[in-house]
């Protein structure tokens, strides 16, 4: 009765395991990629991805894709490296676009220009803004492709604008401009308590992102292409502070201290300011929550117009085998193929990364019926590489803390500038 | 039988003791020691491996602004929130501990703020501390205080997290206060009230001293806690302005994981775990014999 019992057993067993391992055979020559993911903003971007990943390995068979929702850009770079480190199979991710020093640094990523071989997918790395392209690309070599990217805007409420005799199609296209009807905007109950400010600029959580904007406006950059060196100390930098600071201290269009990045969106919906500079990523949620008639705009100029880009790009990793790098290549143009673009454009409020996704008929259409989306692809002439260095969050920290010691008052745009040079320098002189 | 009695006596003592004794080995103790090891060496980057320097992280430490800045805020931190919660939690404690009607409710409600998440508390109070559509504005300004931008100003932002660190600790100590209460003998109030003692002299005599064990593990705890509780500062202001409210464990996590200095952060941990160290023997030795334990 005993053996029975443990012959049917083990019989059970050998079936059960059969049966485990059949679809695992038949599978056995699929190439199983991993990506790390960042989700930086709310909403229901990891349900987007994993839709577009289906869709991909129903078009793909013989490629599995595995996505692993790490967190915001700094949560996703350190769980990628940490992957990396403990040897783990990871061959390519999407991380912030201004890690590629670091990424490089660490060397653990492989340079597109070595994973392409036709003359096709030459081109196709040709496809993209050359704006989103800066980030990505160090001494002539490719390592990023774009892919979830923003830019800064201007959100401008018009009902505002109307109320106080201002032509709300003719958002300000100048600093002046900007600070004059800023003043006409700004509005002041009896007791002199502000009800709605004029403009606001946030200053917490990307600080340097906004400053990038305002220095390139003013005709600087604010680092080297090689990433090895800063200018934060330059006059025009100065200048461009010394202008932020203004806003609050002097011409009072803006509250003084810091603006809370986080906060600021529902301070516009609320008419609490009448202009603000935010991301594109924003753009959907403001369409959603906005009782009043807004527009978006172009940031206003100094010398010349400028707003930085932002966001992620797609990388692939050195420790991938060859065929898993021509899988992950396979997979990348894929997910930026031009009508993929489009619909991840509408659906998110990211940027469309390549003109041919502008002229796909969903975005054609889309555009027609709200002007607004356009904006961030009209200002990509301007547009120019966000703040990256070797070690950029250290260097980056440098710049934050200055621009947030000035802006809160307690130190001079001119004092504030060079000691965060100053720390910059002594940070990067490694790398020259 | 016979082959338990062969086996040695502390052979079973370890065994069972083996459990924890790995864990806390492998996720206390040798990281303690690899922490140390650590801060005397450069961080390794890429191909570059990492190098002894001795003391060298240490020497920096001294002329780090950063560092100092966040040590003096921490300090801070911990003089505006550790007497005021354990204040506030042994005053809500004596008061739900009396009868009260909505006895319960009262407990409850002070008890709410404990349970909620810290990041979920920071995303609420952050909306509370906006300028203009904030709670806070709409509440001052009958009181003819506006435009106070209370997290974007340095000398503002740290108490501002304080208060709002006070508001979520002081119920979890009060649960510690109330069981204390609970376990004080109610004759010896009353031989003192035939006596003729007041409710204060009562309060500071008797009931005081016998929760003495409780506020020094309340104590403890509230030291802790201040090194520990970080979670609201990503939320709320990232450390800033200019690092106005960045605490010691905040930079110690940027410098790990946005820097990637993992030397610099190891020396970091610990001066941190020093001073936790120090503040454990502090209360253990000195408070300790202060104590009275039945």
């Amino acid at each position: 009765m005993k053996s029975v019992f443990r012959k049917a057993a083990l019989a059970g067993v050998l079936v059960l395991a059969v049966a485990l391992c059949l679809p695992g055979l038949s599978r056995a020559k699929d190439i199983e990629l991993t990506m790390y993911y960042p989700v930086s903003v709310g909403g229901p971007i990891t349900g987007i991805i994993d839709g577009m990943i289906g869709q991909f390995q129903a078009e793909n068979p013989g490629i599995k894709v595995k996505a692993v929702y790490a967190g915001n850009y700094d949560d996703t770079r350190v769980k990628a490296l940490a992957a990396l480190k403990a040897g783990e199979p990871v061959q390519l991710s999407v991380l912030f676009s201004i890690d590629v020093f670091d990424l490089m640094d660490e060397d653990v990523v492989v340079p597109f220009d070595e994973l392409v071989a036709s003359d096709a997918d030459r081109q196709w790395m040709q496809s993209f803004y050359p704006a989103l392209m800066q980030n990505g690309m160090v001494d002539g070599k490719t390592y990023g492709i774009p892919f979830q990217r923003s830019t800064i805007v201007m959100y401008y409420n018009k009902d505002a604008f109307r109320e106080v005799g201002l032509d709300p199609e003719t958002p300000p296209a100048t600093w002046d401009e900007m600070v004059e009807m800023g003043k006409k905007l700004t509005k002041r109950d009896a007791s002199g308590k502000v009800e709605r400010w004029g403009v606001s600029i946030p200053s917490t959580g990307y600080p340097y992102w906004m400053f990038g904007a305002l220095a390139m406006q003013n005709g600087q950059e604010l680092m080297n292409d090689k990433g090895d060196a800063t200018m934060f100390d330059a006059p025009a930098c100065v200048e461009a502070l010394q202008f932020w600071r203004d806003l609050g201290a002097k011409h009072q269009v803006m509250a003084e201290g810091t603006i809370d990045w986080g906060t600021l969106r529902q301070k516009f919906l609320e008419g609490a300011t009448a202009m603000m500079w935010h991301t594109t990523g924003n753009l959907t949620p403001v369409r959603n929550g906005a009782s009043f008639e807004f527009g978006v705009a172009m940031l206003p100029a100094a010398k010349r117009r400028g707003s930085p880009t932002g966001g992620g790009n797609f990388y692939v990793f050195k420790q991938a085998t060859p065929e898993e790098r021509q899988a992950a290549l396979t997979f990348i143009k894929w997910m930026t193929a031009p009508e993929r673009t489009a619909a991840w454009s509408m659906q998110t409020g990211y940027v469309a990364t390549r003109p041919d996704a502008y002229e796909t008929q969903t975005l054609r259409q889309y555009v027609q019926e709200f002007p607004p989306a356009a904006v961030a692809r009209d200002q990509f002439q301007f547009a120019t590489a966000e703040f990256s260095t070797h070690e950029t969050a250290r260097v980056k920290k440098f710049l934050d803390d200055a621009l947030q010691a000035v802006l809160t008052g307690q130190k001079e745009p001119a004092q504030a500038l060079a000691e965060a040079q100053k720390g910059a320098e002594r940070v990067l002189k490694a790398y020259r | 039988m016979t082959r338990i009695s062969r086996t040695p006596q502390w052979l079973y003592g370890w065994l069972l003791l083996l459990p924890s004794a790995v864990l806390l080995i492998a996720f206390t103790h040798y990281p303690i020691v690899r922490t140390l090891y650590n801060s005397f060496f450069t961080t390794p980057r890429g191909r570059i491996p990492a190098r002894f320097i001795g003391l060298e992280n240490y020497q920096a430490l001294l002329h780090d602004e950063i560092f100092l800045r966040v040590l003096v805020n921490n300090f801070l931190f911990a003089l505006g929130t550790i007497p005021a919660s354990v204040g506030l939690a042994l005053l809500m404690a004596v008061w739900v501990n009396g009868t009260l009607p909505g006895r319960a409710l009262a407990r409850t409600s002070f008890f709410t703020p404990t349970v909620l998440p810290m990041v979920a508390v920071a995303n609420i109070w952050l909306f509370f501390y906006t300028p203009q559509v904030g709670i806070l504005e709409k509440m001052l300004a009958p009181f003819g205080i506006h435009g106070v931008n209370w997290l974007g100003d340095p000398s503002t932002v740290l108490w501002c997290l304080a208060v709002m660190a006070v508001w979520k600790e002081a119920g979890f100590f009060m649960i510690f206060y109330l069981a204390a209460l609970q376990g004080v003998p109610p004759d010896l109030t009353e031989a003192a009230r035939i006596e003729g003692a007041g409710r204060w002299y009562c309060f500071r005599r008797i009931t005081w001293p016998l929760l003495m064990p409780t506020t020094i593990f309340v104590l403890l705890n509230a030291t802790i806690n201040c090194f520990k509780l970080v979670d609201h500062l990503f939320i709320m202001t990232k450390g800033g302005p200019d690092n106005a409210s960045s605490l010691l464990l905040y930079y110690i996590y940027e410098t790990a994981f946005a820097y990637w200095d993992t030397a610099y952060a190891s020396t970091l941990t610990v001066v941190l775990l020093g001073l936790l160290a120090l503040t454990a023997l502090v209360q253990f030795l000195y408070l300790e014999r202060r104590a009275h334990y039945r």
